[in-house]
């Protein structure tokens, strides 16, 4: 490109972000005289070079927004919103043509009369009524625009860049043209430079510790001198990298006002630290997310003037931006004084979207929920309007930040408003880090990341009698997984020996550090050996072969020489929560992260009830088998032979103690109610706790009638009871009376395929009550084998979800061939979606019903079996 | 011209090139030194956790960041007996630098053409793999190790 033309483009460009700035400037302050002379300069500066450049397109929008401003500057204009529109909109074509040219290296075709007209026509005194918009609104004006400009008297023809053409005092001259001690100077040679100063750094390093070893050689004083010019130089360097904030938020001003013009909204933007320094690699970085969040401020955070008079507050909503250093670190915060987050949406959203439970959000704090924000496919905004809700969420501006080795956390009052934090470290390339020991080998963690470190004790055995003996905590286990007290809270830990497989920790060690971690919105303990001091490191990209491993940001080389790997703390949290069950660590944040891959890895999530009966122990039972949930006054419960009964629904109905320790001191007795046909009984209980969503897989068989045994279930050890069990205490010929005559007289023998023992010991006796007899299978295969016995059935009823052969390849191989071709074959699954139906049905399967839906199994058997009996 | 060089194979004209010859697991082996940027002696050398197998570790080279890769593991012979002394041949692929450890490695070689031969149909597939031919030297034979191939691990993982 032509040197002159890019410098132009560039210069430009830069005049136009002013520009931006001063106009809205201008709105709020229409008399400021010295912010309209630099604006007319500007812009007419603009209109100068374009027309020395032979760019006629250009010179034509600038040379008519300029007679606007003229006039305005003359005092024949008042300055009003749709003076500044009009303008802005002006210096958007001409943004747009620039872009035009940048790309083409020449002015692209387009028409800009209807644009001019208006222009002109506002310079004429007559305010156009219609929106600025740069739709053909031809509103036929008397003079064209070429008359405009023969009419212009000269003086704004003068020649190309002559700053000092309009008549202003020469003090505000030197506004316009800043300090002009400044070369322009490419990014890539600042590139490179740091990349020198950043190995100088390390050199010195190694040259120092060398030195530490040595008393007094010759080396000593010049050595210092080295090292003291280094840190000069680095942060000479550092400074040619460092731009004030205030470039990322130039932009800002124009879009919260054409925000509050779109929204009808009234927003003050606050800009504190704008002239906080960091580097222009970081600051690029952050512009989108920032200007995402502002948006995001005015567009959700804000309520509208008559919400906020009716809330007790001004009209103008206001957003804070604040920058400043801390530690290292650039601090940015985002604030408004809206409505603050809306926890039950949020909430709704995130059980909507299966991110987690009702039970698991209960366990949260509002922090925590608000943190949900940060969740890919989780907008709280109901209606997608044009400012915000394109799909673009907190999730990418998190995710942006991140890379960069930030962090953002929020705070949220209701009705007070909503405080974004982003802590962003000053420059990418060099990062104080953490230096530990695990294994025998050293690794980096980046000092952003971590919170604090503990000193812990490996718990030798169970007794909690060590934990009296001081402040040291103590490393617990549930089951092999370590977990620290921390504070009132149990923080997941996660070996740093076994997840890196560096073989056994060391087992004589008696204690152990930990550190702490903040990733996104959990935390996480990193167990290691040895903890040494913190080092200012350069990071370095690892090798492409070692890309893969997530585990490690990068490496860098220490101060003695050796090269060692920067650990990833967000890696970490990853790999842990995808590589182990998630809800044994509570950690409710990671298991949402991966839902698609859990549901693959393991069976199924079943609706479960929780309660309790008797004590704290939970209990559950699936949600399918109970038919209501009641709450019965106490002095309901009447006699009947020495039995517990009620009156229900007009007929007596048992009812059943869970347990012989059930509370009777509340007026009110909760029962679980199940129901067959025209029988009712009740099972009492103490508190229905929740219903949750879980995976099933009763670990620890009881012997304990009336429990099936225990199971984890939202990350908590859980009583699975015996529904078969309690229904006999109710009606000992609960399952004999309620035979179906058909299956009684036919005993229609029925196959049960299900990989899942409580399934199978769930479906048999239900089946087996209704007069079926029944045969159990616990996989396909072991089915196959009976039908090459020879053996014969009625029916057959599979799971669909099983290991190694699962039920629609099961179902096509009867089908295929063989004596059991012909038989009714019932799916039960979890998922009962038209979809997987119509698998079911396209495999061959005769009815599909939903898991734990008994009285759909009971009938679609009876009208399988009834078909050939009939016939 | 080429009937020329083809009647006077000890002249200068002659295909000449110089190899760095190591050892691995006792076999002879050259690598074209021109691809060769440095030779090393014994380094401390950084682990690194969950690497593929091959990769021994880190080290510092000048303040550059260098990949070890064990050539034994590599090439699938036994490991060398633990305590044993490596020296590093330092190649430089896609911009980055690594470093193969090998046994030994010995002095320079000029080699003609005319002493070259094709990989042996017969030779295992790994090393048919990394090597591009044999030299036959007086009393023994050098492998030409294919240096990019050794550190393609895209394709050969």
């Amino acid at each position: 490109m032509d040197d002159l033309l890019a410098d132009f483009l560039t210069e430009t460009n830069e005049n136009l972000a002013d520009l931006d700035v001063a106009l809205v400037k201008l709105e709020r302050t229409p008399d400021d005289t010295d912010t309209l002379s630099l604006i007319f300069r500007l812009v007419h500066t603009i209109k100068g070079t374009c027309g020395f450049l032979g760019l006629p397109r250009l010179e034509r929008v600038a040379h008519a927004a300029e007679n606007v401003l003229g006039q305005v500057r003359d005092g024949m204009l008042v300055v009003t919103p749709d003076t500044v529109t009009l303008v802005l909109t002006a210096l958007d074509r001409i943004k747009a043509i620039l872009a035009g040219l940048a790309g083409t290296e020449a002015e692209p075709v387009g028409d800009d009369t209807a644009l001019i007209q208006q222009l002109n026509a506002m310079a004429e005194g007559h305010a156009p009524a219609q929106p600025p918009p740069s739709a053909a609104v031809a509103e036929p004006e008397p003079e064209p625009a070429t008359e405009a400009v023969a009419e212009e008297p000269p003086e704004h023809d003068a020649p190309p860049r002559q700053p000092n053409a309009p008549a202003t005092p020469a003090a505000a001259t030197s506004e316009v043209v800043p300090a002009n001690q400044t070369i322009r100077v490419t990014v890539d040679v600042l590139e490179d430079l740091m990349t020198l100063v950043s190995e100088l750094v390390l050199t010195r390093n190694q040259l120092l510790q060398l030195a530490r070893t040595q008393d007094n050689t010759a080396f000593t004083v010049p050595l210092q001198r080295l090292s003291h010019i280094t840190s000069d130089l680095q942060e000479g360097v550092m400074k040619t990298r460092m731009q004030p904030i205030g470039n990322a938020w130039n932009k800002l001003p124009r879009l919260v006002r054409d925000l509050a013009r779109d929204l009808g909204k009234k927003i003050q933007l606050t800009m504190l630290g704008a002239d906080t320094e960091l580097d222009r690699q970081v600051l690029e970085l952050i512009k989108d997310p920032l200007t995402h969040m502002v948006r995001n401020s005015g567009d959700h955070g804000l309520e509208s003037p008559a919400e906020r008079r009716a809330a007790g507050k001004p009209e103008t909503g206001r957003i804070t931006l604040n920058a400043y250093h801390e530690g290292g670190h650039i601090v940015i915060e985002i604030a408004d004084d809206g409505r603050g987050l809306p926890l039950d949406k949020i909430r709704a959203k995130m059980v909507a979207g299966g991110f987690a439970t009702e039970a698991e959000i209960a366990n949260l704090s509002d922090a925590q929920v608000h943190r949900f924000i940060f969740r890919a496919g989780l907008s709280t905004a109901t209606d997608v309007s044009s400012v915000s809700g394109r799909g673009v969420g907190m999730d990418v501006v998190k995710t942006n930040i991140e890379k960069i080795g930030g962090a953002i956390d929020l705070k949220s009052v209701p009705g007070q408003g909503t405080t974004f934090t982003i802590k962003i470290p000053l420059t990418l390339a060099i990062v104080s880090a953490l230096i530990v020991e695990a294994g025998k080998e050293r690794f980096a963690i980046p000092q952003i990341s971590v919170v604090e470190l503990v000193r812990a004790r490996n718990a030798t055995g169970r007794n909690s009698t060590d934990q009296q003996d001081g402040s040291e905590s103590v490393i617990e286990r549930i089951d092999g997984t370590p977990v620290l007290r921390l504070r009132d809270r149990l923080l997941p830990l996660v070996a740093l020996n076994d997840l890196l497989r560096l073989g056994p920790a060391d087992t004589e060690a008696q204690s152990a550090y930990i550190v702490v971690a903040q990733v996104g919105a959990n935390m996480l303990g990193i167990i290691v050996d040895r903890v040494f001091d913190t080092e200012e490191i350069v990071v370095k990209p690892v090798a492409p072969i070692l890309r893969h491993i997530t585990m490690f940001s990068g490496n860098t080389i220490l101060g003695d020489g050796s090269v060692i790997m920067i650990l990833d703390p967000n890696g970490i949290a990853r790999a842990t929560d995808v590589g182990a069950s998630a809800e044994s660590r509570g950690n409710v944040a990671g298991k949402a992260e991966q839902p698609h891959a859990l549901d693959q890895t393991t069976s199924e999530k079943t609706a479960m009830l929780l309660f309790r009966a008797g004590g704290e122990q939970r209990m559950a039972v699936p949600l399918g088998l109970v038919a209501r949930l009641e709450d019965i006054e106490r002095d309901r419960i009447e006699y009947s032979a020495g039995a517990k009964v009620t009156q229900y629904r007009g007929k007596l109905m048992p009812l059943v103690p869970l347990s012989s320790e059930l509370r009777t001191d509340t007026p009110r007795q909760p029962v679980l109610v199940f129901t067959d046909r025209d029988r009712s009984m009740g099972l009492m209980v103490d508190e229905i706790v929740d219903v949750v969503e879980d995976r099933l897989h009763i670990e620890l068989s009881s012997a304990r009638p009336g429990l099936l045994g225990t199971a984890v279930i939202a990350g908590h050890a859980t009583d699975v009871i015996d529904t078969g069990y309690w229904l006999t205490e109710a009606w000992q010929d609960w399952f004999r009376g309620t035979a179906d005559p058909a299956a009684e007289k036919t005993g229609s023998r029925v196959l049960v395929v299900d990989d899942d023992d409580f399934f199978r010991q769930l479906v048999a006796p239900t089946l087996t009550a209704q007069g079926y007899r029944i045969t159990t299978a616990r996989n396909a295969a072991e089915a196959l084998r009976l039908r090459d016995a020879g053996v014969m059935f009625d029916a057959i009823v599979s799971d669909i979800e099983m290991p190694d052969m699962d039920g629609l390849a099961f179902a096509q191989t009867v089908r295929a061939d063989g004596p059991w071709q012909t038989l009714p074959m019932i799916a039960l699954s979890g998922r009962a979606e038209p979809r997987d139906i119509e698998a079911g049905r396209d495999a061959g399967f005769t009815d599909y019903v939903a898991k734990f839906q008994r009285e759909a199994l009971v009938s679609s058997l009876r009208d399988c079996l009834a078909e050939p009996i009939g016939a | 011209m080429s009937t020329d060089i083809l009647d006077r194979p000890v002249a200068d004209a002659d295909q000449e090139q110089a190899f760095v010859t190591l050892t691995v697991a006792d076999q002879l082996c050259g690598v074209p030194v021109l691809g060769v940027r440095d030779i090393l002696g014994e380094q401390t050398i950084t682990r690194i956790p969950l690497s593929p197998e091959e990769i021994a570790g880190s080290l510092n080279l000048r303040g550059r960041i260098v990949t070890a890769i064990d050539l034994r593991r590599r090439l699938h012979l036994p490991s060398a007996p633990t305590g044993t002394k490596r020296m590093s041949v330092v190649a430089e692929q896609g911009g980055e630098l690594y470093a193969l450890l090998v046994d030994s490695v010995a002095e320079v070689m000029t080699l003609k053409s005319s002493a070259f031969e094709r990989n042996p149909p017969t030779l295992s597939p790994t090393w048919a793999t990394y090597s591009t031919g044999i030299y036959r030297l007086e009393n023994r034979l050098l492998v030409v190790l294919d240096v990019a191939k050794l550190l393609a691990f895209a394709e050969k993982g």
